[in-house]
Order: structure tokens, then C-alpha cells, then sequence
């Protein structure tokens, strides 16, 4: 079974973004970048697929510029065995990087294909769900657990009040939640013996398909601040300033 | 200007968080009609019925839509869908599931957790965990969007005549091969988190799941829903349905108490919308002191019984 992992570049999640005094975005200069966490948990739950025998091959696609290099290296380093780099602009909307993986998925046929439930960033929660309608597949999302049994995959997803199990026969689209995993570090001889997998760069005219853009980010701005209150001696100060001054105890 | 709401249910109840999002549409049209995908569930067409604000609801009654399966909601939405210019649902897990797909289906880009409506095609919503509040402007002939509840106040009862129109298996798309197997759903007789009017949260000060009987029980004290930051979830004291934050639930109580929680900015995105916020915590310079209206620098575990207690003598 083949697996494809889809990864983004985003903001590290330590790094406490800053607004652009001009609205015109988020501040990205030098600024540290990870894997986006969510798809760290998928290249996991790939290696361990493949450690288990069900998965022969992991490649992990990316849509993004040159840097993009960089995460797909440290897939590569924890255990995918290739990458591919769609090479487009970094600001792409998830309708039209679901496009892109379909092409790559027509290409490459994976059995699984492997997405983060959200990225950190743009915050949509859009490109797994999308790329498995385009792609006419069916999908698990907010995956928890997965077990993959002749050719079904049994998913665990998180949902609001609790958790639902889903039996879905592949080729399907899993997106990861929190708890599917937690993500090894990759071993200094992983990251040597990485350097010598291959990466394929191809351009969206290779795989014919359009940068259009379907939205306009007008501007982005602070939300509201909320400033700091005040300490409170004791906890019957608190509950006194609770019920008169907010008035939100009896 | 004609709008879909596609509502949030159990088959047996209307979700509180579908007033919200019908609130979200009204702004733009009172031309509303409602989606309940769904199987045998009249009490929820009922419930949307007696709310008196959509002209029609659409009642897709087929066992396929029992547990909200994204391929078969996602397929009947496009089905309806060229009749409307807005297709709004909640930003819940089922929203989250299969609005994109129908997005993707229509052509369109889906504008997710909406917090504002600026006009028909202009929308507020936050990106990097709320620490931007993006404006987007939809190019698409069919917006579809996703609404944050808590952004939104939940519809008031109107005295529109709603149609009723039930679509029967002969009517709908084919079913897709996904099975549900089943549901583990949390029990709980306290409020549900993402429409309690208090919120008690814990994080990794509470130091072990066991401690979180503690929590539980200032919740019941206070009739609050019990919460927590990821920490707490990442340490496995508690399941993942109570986490609050940018990847958990989005939550906005009248009441909002932290206790032992740090205050990382991802635990931040999904309550600094609380009207009154109260931390506890005996690391004074943590960040969650920053957004707290009030403060309590103290040892949880001797403060929250006190509190407990004084709550129990004022009743």
C-alpha cells in the first residue's frame, strides 16, 4: 500500500504572531517555521503503518515555494521514503491546493491519503475534506484511532460530544487529530541517510492547473486586546467581586 | 438574496449553536430556508418549525444522514444548493466535515468560523489561533460559510409560517460506502461547553485526571461545564471532547474560570471571548494574568475547596 502524506510549511506554534500596523497581513519575516503539527501527526501515523507491514511506500507532497524543501527533509528524516514539491506561492486557498494534490494523487494512486485536520495558520479546516470530494473519495476526519484491515480502514474520529467510529474502504482520505500519535524526533542518522532520498520538484502547468484565487483578504487586523484586571487577595474577595462588581454570581 | 442553513441536530434535538447560525444568515436576508438531513427526526423539524423564521424547511429523511456521514450530507447540500447565493452551517465537527466538501463540489472557496458579517459577501474570521482578524471578500457566486457560535446571539422566535417539504430516498443522491459502526458519546448531566453560561477549566496544575474531581465538583456548584487546555488532554487526565482552544472548542460563558492552567496562546483562542474571566494559579507571571479580570495567585488545591465551600454555604 502506498501512502501520500500531505504537509504544509506554517508559523512555528511557539511563535506568538504580530499583525502588520498597515492590515495588510501577519508579520512573517524571520520568523521560525515548522511542520504544521497536525501533518507531523500523519507522516507518524504513516511510518507506523509502515512498520507494521501495511504500507510499502510514504511520499510526502507539499504545495509551496523552494522552502517548502526544508519540511519535506524533516518528513524524510522521520521516515517517508520521497517528497514532491508542487511548486507554487505560498498563499495559495485550500480549493486550489486541493486541486493541485488531486492532480498528484492521479499521478501517484495511494491507497491512504494522509492530511492534518487544520493548519495552524489559516485556521480553514478545509483541504482534506476538499481534496477527498474532488477526488471522489470517501473521508475520516479528526482521526483518534485507525486500524486498517483488508482494504478498511476502521476510524476513530473526535467529535463535539464524544467519539464516532466510521468503517471506510480505501483508496479514503484520513485527516489527524491530537491524539492519533505522538510524533517520534528524528535520529541524527535519519537526518544524514535523509539527504540522500529524493525530492521531485513539478509546477502547476505540469499538472495543469491554474493559480486562480476565489477570495480577497481585504486586511487583517488585532483582535480587541483584553487588558488585565486585578489580583485579588483572598477567595472571598473574589467571590464578593464576582457577585456585586461583575455580577455574573448570584 | 435566498440562504441554506443547514442545522446541527441528534435526530432528536435541535443544537442550540443552529439559532446561532441562523442569526449569522439573518444579518445578510430573512429569505431562509433550513436543511435538516436527517432520519426520522420530526421533533428536530418541529423545533425548527416552531422558531417561526425560515419561509421553508427541508426535511432529507434517509438513513443516511442518521450520523451525519460528510460524503451523503455533502451530496444532498449540492443538490439544493443551486437555489441559494449563501450556504451557512455551524463550525462544529459536523460542520467542519462536510461544508468543504460542498464547497469543493460547487467551485467555491468556504469561508471558515466566521465571527462577523460585514456585508452579503464580506466576512470577519480569525486566523494564527485569533491573533488576526482577517476580512475576506467572497469572488464566488455561492458563499459558503461556516459560523463561530459563540460570535453570534442565538435567534429570537419569529412568527414566520414555515413550509414544510420532506425529500424521501427516491428524491436523494446515492449513498456513500462509508459505514458508522457506532457512537461513545460523553454522558454528562452538566451543561454542554460549547452553550454553558459558566466554564470551569482545568490544565496541567491539576496534576493528574483524578484531581479533576475537584474541578467537577466547583462545576456543580457553579451549574458550570467543565473544560480543559490541551496540556491537560497531551498529560491524558481528560478526554479530548473538553479540550478548549484553537483545536478544541471555541467557548464565550458569561463566567470563565481557569484554574492551573499556564495560558498558552492556543488555550487563549478558544475562551478569551468569555465576558468575565477569573484565573487561578500560584505562578504569578503566568500569561493567563494578562486577560484574567480577576486574579487569584494562590495554591489551587486550598483555594478551590474554599470556594466550593463558600458556594455551598451562600445556597
Amino acid at each position: 500500500m502506498k501512502i501520500l502524506c500531505a504537509i504544509k510549511r506554517v508559523v512555528d506554534a511557539n511563535v506568538s504572531v504580530v499583525v502588520k500596523s498597515d492590515g495588510s497581513g501577519i508579520d512573517l519575516t524571520n520568523v521560525k517555521v515548522s511542520v504544521n503539527p497536525f501533518c507531523e501527526i500523519g507522516v507518524e501515523q504513516a511510518i507506523q503503518l509502515k512498520e507494521a507491514g501495511i504500507a510499502k511506500e510514504i511520499v510526502a507532497v507539499s504545495v509551496g515555494s523552494a522552502k517548502t524543501q526544508e519540511q519535506i527533509r524533516v518528513c524524510l528524516a522521520l521516515g517517508a521514503d520521497r517528497g514532491i514539491i508542487v511548486d507554487a506561492p505560498d498563499d495559495l486557498e485550500p480549493l486550489v491546493i486541493a486541486k493541485i494534490l488531486k492532480a498528484v494523487y492521479i499521478r501517484e494512486e495511494p491507497q491512504l491519503v494522509i492530511f492534518g485536520k487544520q493548519s495552524i495558520d489559516g485556521d480553514n479546516c478545509q483541504t482534506g475534506q476538499m481534496f477527498a470530494a474532488l477526488s471522489d473519495l470517501p473521508q475520516a476526519t479528526f482521526a483518534s484511532d485507525l486500524t486498517i484491515t483488508d482494504n478498511v480502514a476502521t476510524v476513530v474520529r473526535e467529535v463535539d460530544g464524544g467519539l464516532q467510529t466510521l468503517q471506510v474502504p480505501l483508496p479514503m482520505v484520513l485527516t489527524t487529530d491530537l491524539r492519533l500519535n505522538v510524533p517520534r524526533f528524528a535520529s541524527l542518522k535519519n537526518i544524514m541517510m535523509s539527504k540522500r532520498k529524493q525530492i521531485d520538484t513539478v509546477s502547476t502547468d505540469e499538472l495543469g492547473i491554474a493559480h486562480e484565487r476565489h477570495t480577497e483578504t481585504l486586511r487583517v487586523e488585532r483582535p480587541p486586546a483584553r487588558t488585565a484586571g486585578i489580583v485579588v487577595d483572598s477567595v472571598d474577595e473574589l467571590l464578593s467581586r464576582l457577585r456585586n462588581e461583575a455580577k455574573v454570581l448570584p | 438574496m435566498s440562504i441554506l442553513v443547514v442545522v446541527d441536530h441528534d435526530n432528536r434535538d435541535l443544537k442550540p449553536v443552529s439559532r446561532n447560525t441562523l442569526q449569522a444568515a439573518m444579518t445578510i436576508s430573512t429569505e431562509i430556508d433550513v436543511l435538516v438531513a436527517g432520519y426520522e427526526c420530526a421533533s428536530v423539524v418541529k423545533s425548527v418549525v416552531e422558531l417561526g423564521v425560515a419561509r421553508k424547511v427541508i426535511f432529507a429523511d434517509s438513513q443516511s444522514y442518521e450520523h451525519a456521514i460528510a460524503e451523503n450530507v455533502a451530496a444532498i447540500v449540492c443538490q439544493l444548493a443551486p437555489s441559494y447565493q449563501h450556504i451557512f452551517t455551524a463550525h462544529t465537527t459536523t460542520g467542519k466535515n462536510f461544508l468543504p466538501r460542498v464547497a469543493a463540489l460547487l467551485d467555491v472557496q468556504m469561508i471558515s468560523d466566521v465571527i462577523g458579517v460585514i456585508d452579503p459577501e464580506t466576512f470577519l474570521r480569525p486566523v494564527y489561533a485569533g491573533n488576526g482578524i482577517a476580512t475576506v471578500k467572497s469572488n464566488d457566486a455561492t458563499k459558503v460559510v461556516s459560523v463561530r457560535g459563540t460570535a453570534f446571539d442565538p435567534i429570537a422566535a419569529g412568527t414566520v409560517a414555515t413550509i414544510r417539504e420532506t425529500l424521501t430516498n427516491s428524491d436523494l443522491p446515492e449513498p456513500s460506502p462509508t459505514k458508522y459502526v457506532k457512537d461513545e458519546l460523553a454522558r454528562s448531566e452538566r451543561p454542554e461547553l460549547n452553550n454553558a453560561t459558566v466554564v470551569v477549566s482545568g490544565g496541567r496544575g491539576l496534576g493528574s485526571g483524578e484531581n479533576f474531581a475537584l474541578l467537577e465538583e466547583l462545576a456543580d456548584a457553579l451549574g458550570a461545564a467543565v473544560g480543559a487546555s490541551r496540556a491537560a488532554v497531551d498529560a491524558g487526565y481528560v478526554p479530548n471532547d473538553m479540550q478548549v482552544g484553537q483545536t478544541g472548542k471555541i467557548v464565550a460563558p458569561d463566567l470563565y474560570i481557569a484554574v492551573g492552567i499556564s495560558g498558552a496562546i492556543q488555550h487563549l483562542a478558544g475562551m478569551k471571548d468569555s465576558k468575565v474571566i477569573v484565573a487561578i494559579n500560584n505562578d504569578a507571571d503566568a500569561p493567563i494574568f494578562q486577560l484574567a479580570d480577576y486574579g487569584l495567585v494562590a495554591d489551587l488545591f486550598e483555594v478551590v475547596p474554599e470556594i466550593i465551600q463558600k458556594l455551598k454555604e451562600n445556597t
